[in-house]
C-alpha cells in the first residue's frame, strides 16, 4: 500500500538532474517512509495510453493575451500543442492601405503595444526611406533613445510577466515601477503614456522639452539597480533555474530555419542583430555588445534579455552623451507642416499646410523593407507604393508571429507546466501576431 | 458628468442609549456595501488596454486598495469583467461565453475607445463596442485610458453597486438569454449543476431560479 | 546538451563592416550578387532584377520557386539561411498582376534579397511553397493563404490562421474587399456569436481520432454523439 506525501526539496540543489533536466520526484512514496522513491504504481490498463485534451485560452493569464493552445496531452507530457491565434485580428494592414503615411504611425503603436515608440520609430524610417528622406543628425540620436527605452521597458513587461508565470509576483511589482519611470519620461516628451506616436516621416512629434534629460539621467541611475536587484533574486534561485533550465531547446540551426529572431535566436546560439549586421540609425557607432546564449532554452532567453536591457543602458548613455543641437525634423516642405505661427498667418504656409494634411506627402513609385532590431525580434516593415498618397500594401512583419509558430516543435516532450515557462519565453504580444 | 446622486435615506442608525457595538441597517445595504468594497476583477485583457490595466494593478496605482487585490481570472470567481482591449468577432462568442459563466450580481466595465465603440479599428474583423455582445455598466474613455481613469470607473462602479441593486429587486437579475438555438445556449439546469460546486454566503445559482 | 556552435553573422572573409546606408538612390545602386548567380544557374526562369531604394529585387518564375529558394539556401555562395517574409502584393491599378514576395536574408554574407513572382490574372493563385527548405514559412504562407486566397502547393497544413474557418467574407486583403467587410455590421455579428467557440477543439479536428478505438468506450460514446470536450 502506498500512500500520498509531500516530499520537500531542498532549495538548496538546483533541482537539476545529470542530463541538465528538472528532476522530477515522484510524490508517492512507501508506508515505511524510508528514502528510497518508488515508481508510481503502473496505470490501470484503461488508462494506459489514453489522451487527454487540454484548452489553454483565449482568455487565461499566462498566454499573455489572446493566445490559445490546444494540447494533447499523455498523462501530464505534451505530445502534440495546436496553436490557435487571431482572436485579435483587427485589419491593420488592410487600414494602412486607406491611410495616409503619417496617420499609419498612430496603428504601428497598437500593433506591438509594448514596444510603441520603437515602432513609431521603424515605420518613419520605412517611410522616409520611401520618399528618399535623409534625418537630422538629432532626430537619429533622440530615435536611438527611444528605441532603446522601448527595448528595456518591453522587456520589463516581459520579465514581470514571465515571474508570474513561473509563479514570482515580485519582479511584476518591481519592473512596473521602472516602467512607471519610463512612462514619465515619455510622457514629458510626447504627452502619451503608452502609444506615443512619437514619430512622424522626416522626424519626431516634438523636441524633448528642457531638463527631459535630466531626468533620463536618474532613470539611468536608478534602473541598473532594479535590475541587479532582480537579478540577484531570479538568476541563481533554484526554483527560477529548476524552471527555465533546459526547456524548450532549440538549436542554431533549427533556430534559423524556423526564422526566430532576436533573443529567442541568439539564446540558441546565432549571432545575429539587425543593429549589428543591417545597421540603420547609425548603430554601428555605438560600442555595445550583443549577448548570445549557448544553450537555446528558455534560461538562456531570460539570460539574453536580462544582458541587453544593460546593453540598452549603455547606449543610451552614449547617446545622451553625443547628442547634437539642431533641428529635429527635416527641412523638406514635402513632409514636414509650416511651423504653427505661420501656417495661421500667411497664406502659402496655410495652403501648404492644408494639402499635407488632406491630401498627404505622396512618395515616388517604389517599394522598400525596412527591418529594425525590436525587443521581440526583426520587425520589418514593406511598404509598396504607387506613388498616391496611401501605400498600396503596408505589410507587417511581425516577430513574434514566427517564433510563436515554433511552439509546437519547443513543448512536444515537456510537462504541461513547461508549456507556460515556455510561451513566457517566447514573450509574445498578440496584437502583433494577430494585428 | 457622472452618475445623479440618488437621496440617501437614514439607512445607517445607531442606538445612542445602549449601543455598544449595535448598528441597525437595511440589509440590502449591508450587502450592498460589502459587494462594493470587494469587487473581484476578471480581467478581460486582450490589447494595450490590458498593459495599462497591468500598470493600474502594479505598485503605484495599486487596485487593491479598493478591493481588487484578488484578480479572478476564472470568470465563475468573479464579479466584475473587465474588458481590457479591442475585441474582434471572433473573438466575440468567447467574451459572450465568459460573461454568462460569471455568477450573479455581475457587472462590466468596458475599458478604452476600442472596447466601448471600437474605436479606430472600423474594419471587417473588429466589433463595434463589446455592448454589441453584453452589457456594459461603465464606460472610459481613453486609447488606452490612463489607470486613473480605470481607477474612476471603479469608484463609479462601486456607488452603482451601493445605490442601485436591490437585493428584492428581481427584475434587476433577469438577464439577457441567448437564443436558445444558438450553441450558446445552456439550459437552467445546467448552468445551475455547473455553478453549485461553488457555492457560498452570494447566491451563485446564475441562473437566478 | 552543448554541442552548440555559436553561428556567426556576417562570418564569409572580406566582408566589409556593414554601416547604416545613407543617401540611398531611389534607382540604380549596388547590385545584389545573388541577382547574377541566379541568372546563370537558372536562365530563364529568372525575369530582370531591380535595385529600388537600395534592395534587389529579383523577378522569378511562380512555378520554380521552390527550386529556386533551395538553391539559395543550399549553395554555400549563397547560403541565405534565413527567410524575413512571404506576403503577396495585389496593386490597386487592376491590370497589374498580383506579385509574391518572398525576402530571404544571408546571415552568414549580410545580403537581403527579395524575390518576385508575379501570378498572371486570371491564372489560379497558387505558388509551390517552400515550407520544405523553411519551416519558419509554415504560418507565413497560412497567413498569406487567409489574406489573399493563394494556395500554396506543398504546404503541410495550409487552412486559414487569423480568421476563422467558416470565415464567409472572402479574403481581406484582396482589392476587391471593402475595408468594412462585404456583410453589414449586425450580419458579422450574428455569424460571430452563432460560430462555436469550440469548433476547432473537437476530438475529430486533432490526430486523437486515431487513437479513438483505444478510447474508454463511455468517452467514445460521447464522440460519437457529436459531444465536444467543452465545458
Amino acid at each position: 500500500m502506498t500512500t500520498k506525501r509531500t516530499i520537500e526539496v531542498e532549495l538548496s540543489t538546483s533541482g537539476l538532474g545529470h542530463d541538465g533536466r528538472p528532476q522530477r520526484i515522484p510524490l508517492v512514496v512507501g508506508d515505511s517512509g524510508g528514502v528510497a522513491l518508488q515508481a508510481p504504481p503502473a496505470l490501470e490498463p484503461d488508462l494506459e495510453g489514453e489522451h487527454m485534451l487540454i484548452n489553454i485560452g483565449p482568455q487565461h493569464p499566462a498566454t499573455h493575451g489572446v493566445l490559445r493552445l490546444v494540447l494533447e496531452l499523455d498523462g501530464e507530457t505534451v505530445v502534440r500543442c495546436i496553436p490557435h491565434i487571431g482572436y485579435l485580428h483587427c485589419g491593420f494592414e488592410k487600414i494602412g492601405e486607406y491611410r495616409q503615411y503619417n496617420q499609419i504611425i498612430p496603428w504601428t503603436d497598437r500593433d506591438d503595444y509594448l514596444n510603441c515608440i520603437g515602432n513609431n520609430i521603424a515605420f518613419s524610417l520605412g517611410a522616409e526611406r520611401l520618399f528618399g528622406i535623409e534625418i537630422t543628425p538629432r532626430c537619429t540620436v533622440l530615435r536611438v533613445i527611444g528605441m532603446e527605452l522601448s527595448r528595456i521597458s518591453s522587456h520589463l513587461v516581459w520579465m514581470g510577466t514571465t515571474g508570474i508565470d513561473i509563479g514570482a509576483f515580485t519582479p511584476f511589482l518591481w519592473s512596473f515601477q521602472e516602467r512607471e519611470n519610463i512612462y514619465n519620461l515619455l510622457e514629458g516628451w510626447v504627452g502619451a503614456r503608452l502609444t506615443t506616436t512619437a514619430s512622424r516621416v522626416g522626424g519626431m512629434a516634438a523636441d524633448i522639452p528642457d531638463g527631459w534629460l535630466d531626468g533620463l539621467r536618474g532613470f539611468l541611475r536608478s534602473f541598473p539597480k532594479t535590475l541587479d536587484e532582480c537579478d540577484r533574486m531570479l538568476t541563481r534561485n533554484a526554483i527560477w533555474t529548476g524552471r527555465t533550465v533546459g526547456l524548450g531547446v532549440m538549436s542554431p540551426e533549427e533556430a534559423l530555419n524556423y526564422g526566430l529572431s532576436g533573443p529567442m535566436l541568439r539564446a540558441s546560439g546565432v549571432d545575429y542583430d539587425v543593429r549589428k549586421d543591417f545597421p540603420y540609425l547609425d548603430y554601428e557607432t555605438y560600442d555595445f555588445e550583443v549577448p548570445v546564449g549557448v544553450n537555446g532554452d528558455v534560461y538562456d532567453r531570460y539570460l539574453v534579455r536580462m544582458e541587453e536591457m544593460r546593453q540598452s543602458v549603455r547606449i543610451i548613455e552614449q547617446a545622451m552623451v553625443r547628442l547634437p543641437d539642431g533641428p529635429v525634423n527635416v527641412d523638406d516642405p514635402r513632409v514636414i507642416l509650416p511651423p504653427k505661427h505661420k501656417a495661421t498667418s500667411e497664406m502659402e504656409s496655410m495652403i501648404h499646410h492644408f494639402k499635407n494634411v488632406m491630401e498627404g506627402p505622396r512618395p515616388p513609385i517604389g517599394e522598400t523593407y525596412v527591418a529594425v532590431e525590436a525587443p521581440k525580434g526583426e520587425k520589418g516593415y514593406y511598404m509598396v507604393s504607387d506613388g498616391t498618397a496611401k501605400p498600396v500594401r503596408w505589410r507587417i512583419r511581425p516577430p513574434s508571429f514566427v517564433n510563436l509558430a515554433a511552439i509546437p516543435k519547443m513543448v512536444e516532450g515537456h510537462l504541461l507546466s513547461d508549456v507556460i515557462a515556455i510561451n513566457a519565453s517566447i514573450d509574445i504580444v498578440m496584437g502583433e501576431i494577430d494585428r | 458628468m457622472g452618475l445623479i446622486e440618488a437621496p440617501t435615506p437614514n439607512i445607517v442608525s445607531v442606538d445612542p442609549i445602549n449601543g455598544d457595538g449595535w448598528i441597525t441597517t437595511r440589509l440590502d445595504f449591508l450587502v450592498n456595501w460589502g459587494r462594493a468594497n470587494s469587487l473581484w476583477p476578471m480581467p478581460f485583457g486582450t490589447a494595450c488596454c490590458a498593459i495599462e490595466f497591468m500598470a493600474s494593478a502594479a505598485s503605484k496605482f495599486d487596485l487593491a486598495r479598493f478591493g481588487m487585490e484578488r484578480m479572478g481570472y476564472s470568470p465563475r470567481q468573479a464579479d466584475v469583467l473587465i474588458c481590457a482591449g479591442r475585441v474582434p468577432f471572433k473573438l466575440a462568442p468567447v467574451l459572450r461565453r465568459i460573461w454568462q459563466q460569471m455568477p450573479q450580481p455581475k457587472w462590466a466595465i468596458s475599458m478604452g475607445a476600442c472596447a466601448s465603440t471600437g474605436g479606430m479599428f472600423d474594419t471587417y474583423a473588429v466589433a463595434q463596442g463589446i455592448d454589441t455582445i453584453i452589457p456594459v455598466d461603465v464606460y472610459v474613455p481613453g486609447c488606452p485610458p490612463r489607470p486613473e481613469a480605470l481607477i474612476y470607473a471603479i469608484m463609479m462602479l462601486q456607488k452603482k453597486v451601493v445605490m442601485k441593486d436591490r437585493m428584492s429587486d428581481m427584475a434587476a437579475r433577469v438577464e439577457m438569454e441567448p437564443d436558445p438555438t444558438s450553441q450558446h445556449y445552456i439550459p437552467v439546469s445546467r448552468i445551475d449543476k455547473l455553478s453549485e460546486a461553488f457555492g457560498n454566503s452570494i447566491p451563485q445559482t446564475r441562473s437566478g431560479q | 546538451m552543448t554541442d552548440f556552435v555559436v553561428i556567426e553573422a556576417g562570418s564569409a572573409p572580406g566582408l566589409p563592416a556593414p554601416v547604416t546606408p545613407k543617401n540611398v538612390p531611389h534607382r540604380g545602386g549596388e547590385v545584389n550578387p545573388s541577382a547574377e548567380a541566379l541568372k546563370a544557374q537558372f536562365g530563364a526562369a529568372i525575369g530582370r532584377a531591380d535595385v529600388v531604394w537600395g534592395e534587389t529585387s529579383v523577378f522569378i518564375e511562380a512555378a520554380r520557386a521552390l527550386e529556386i529558394v533551395r538553391w539559395l539556401h543550399d549553395d554555400p555562395s549563397q547560403s541565405y539561411e534565413y527567410l524575413s517574409d512571404v506576403t503577396a502584393v495585389e496593386f490597386r491599378d487592376r491590370g497589374q498582376p498580383i506579385e509574391m514576395i518572398w525576402h530571404l536574408r544571408s546571415i552568414k554574407y549580410r545580403r537581403f534579397l527579395r524575390l518576385k513572382a508575379q501570378i498572371a490574372k486570371g491564372a489560379p493563385l497558387e505558388v509551390p511553397s517552400v515550407w520544405p527548405v523553411y519551416k519558419g514559412a509554415d504560418w507565413l504562407e497560412r497567413e498569406c493563404f487567409d489574406m489573399f486566397g493563394i494556395k500554396f502547393t506543398g504546404h503541410p497544413d495550409l487552412r486559414r490562421i487569423l480568421l476563422w474557418e467558416q470565415y464567409a467574407e472572402g479574403f481581406p486583403l484582396r482589392k476587391d474587399f471593402p475595408l468594412r467587410g462585404r456583410f453589414s455590421r449586425a450580419e458579422q455579428l450574428r455569424q460571430a456569436l452563432a460560430a462555436n467557440p469550440e469548433a476547432r477543439y473537437s476530438m475529430e479536428e486533432l490526430s486523437i481520432a486515431d487513437a479513438f478505438a483505444e478510447l474508454p468506450l463511455d468517452m467514445r460514446a460521447r464522440i460519437k454523439g457529436g459531444e465536444t470536450t467543452g465545458e
